[in-house]
């Protein structure tokens, strides 16, 4: 049932492939933070918010207050999750973890750099950038926790 | 951090238990097209949702309600969860943790319905991200094939693997998700062998389930996994090993593809497929 479409991906990503040689620069330079593996210090430890006064809206307004809004840091057995949203027009329109396990800050579905594994000098080519993070914390009960104390804020 | 903001239209949904990103690239949609796909998630969190007491799937397992008065989309996903129990031999099965549970089906399902939605409103380019469960069509940015990092299950701060394509689903299941909620049907037990399981394909809905059944049965589901046609697996073993099927390897853009001697295929003999 699949073969027609799965064989167009395959050969899109021969394509992607060869373009990946020419190693993407991302568009910004990525952060320095610390080295993977490392926990960086908390930006802050506690439930924080701002606001901000509305752009005009032209598609109408959400539910939520506008302004930057930090969740509650929710520690799990890997380490502490905590993220930070902002609302325009009374919608979600950013999600970045402010703590992962491990992970000093990554933008919510804009990977800056991916980290090197298994074999470090192999995955040099991932200094390119990535557009969307699969299989993530993002799941787990700890993130779901901190950001609906984020949008508790924003209500 | 900042980011130099791309061309993109964006819609963060706090919705299903997760965080669902909807990301449109150039030509953008009516924020209208944005508004239904929202609500398209809204409706599929009340009917399908095992957290609300009220749902059609919470009824339907209390037996207050008879699958043929439940609404055509709990009825179709139902249908394709059966069917799938069987292609599968039984490693994917809603019932797994003894109450009626299409979760790992009816995420994926929905993202490749809403997607269908964003393509009718005139979308050429989108990907939406449903808490880690990824669905990609067209191009990042012209000339660009999108980019998916699949994070590594046991290191939160580094990437298992990148893949690269137009048109995908890449969904991974790992024992990082709400404290390993997935057992194996057969065993009822937590699955042992892998970390996380990743299944690629052109329907997030399959790949989804897929990768839940797939990470349910250690690693014989991971061998099993890597017989689907059309399919890319890739697995990381408790051991930290990863581990491709063919396909997986053609879609990979992170450096690993050409240097396969460093990695156990799964057609290999190290996970015993001869």
């Amino acid at each position: 049932v699949i073969p027609t479409r799965a064989a167009v991906a395959v050969v899109a990503t021969i394509a992607g492939l060869v373009l990946l040689l020419n190693f993407k620069t991302p568009d910004t330079p990525v952060a320095s933070g610390p080295r993977p593996g490392i926990i960086g210090s908390p930006p802050s430890a506690a439930p924080s918010s701002s606001s901000s006064s509305p752009a005009s809206c032209a598609a109408g307004t959400g539910p939520f207050k506008d302004g930057t809004f930090t969740g509650q840091d929710v520690p799990n057995r890997f380490g502490d999750v905590q993220v930070q949203i902002t609302i325009s027009c009374g919608r979600i329109t950013d999600v970045t973890p402010l703590q992962m396990p491990n992970d000093r800050q990554r933008s919510y579905d804009i990977s800056t750099q991916a980290a090197p594994l298994l074999h470090d000098e192999a995955l040099q080519a991932q200094s390119a950038q990535i557009d969307l993070l699969s299989g993530a914390t993002y799941t787990s009960d700890s993130y779901a926790r901190s950001l609906q104390s984020a949008l508790d804020q924003a209500r | 951090m900042e980011h130099a903001a791309p061309s993109r239209q964006l819609r963060v949904l706090h919705v299903m238990g997760t965080v669902i990103t909807v990301d449109v690239r150039a030509p953008f949609v009516p924020a209208g097209v944005l508004d239904v796909v929202e609500a398209w998630f809204a409706d599929v969190d009340r009917r399908f949702s095992t957290f609300r007491q009220d749902s059609e799937i919470s009824r339907l397992d209390r037996g207050e309600l008879e699958l043929a008065d439940a609404s055509a989309a709990v009825r179709r996903v139902l249908q394709m969860a059966a069917l799938l129990q069987r292609d599968s031999g039984g490693r994917f099965d809603v019932r797994a943790r003894g109450c009626l549970d299409p979760s790992a089906l009816v995420k994926g399902w929905s993202v490749d319905e809403a997607m269908a939605r964003l393509c009718a409103g005139g979308a050429r380019n989108a990907a939406i991200n449903a808490g880690g469960d990824v669905l990609v069509r067209g191009e990042a940015a012209p000339g660009e094939t999108w980019r998916i990092g699949i994070r590594h299950p046991t290191r939160p701060d580094a990437l298992a693997a990148v893949v690269s394509g137009r048109d995908l689903g890449v969904a991974t299941s790992g024992a990082y998700e709400r404290d390993a909620h997935i057992v194996d049907p057969s065993t009822g037990q937590p699955p042992h062998g892998v970390d996380s399981v990743t299944v690629i394909g052109p329907e997030l809905g399959l790949c989804d389930a897929y990768a839940t059944a797939a990470f349910a049965g250690g690693m014989d589901g991971v061998r099993w996994a890597s017989t689907l046609e059309g399919h890319g697996v890739i697995a990381v073993t408790v051991k930290g090993r990863m581990v491709c099927n063919d396909l997986a390897l053609q879609l990979r853009a992170d450096g690993e593809s050409g240097r396969r001697a460093d990695n156990a295929r799964i057609s290999a003999d190290s996970v015993g497929i001869s």
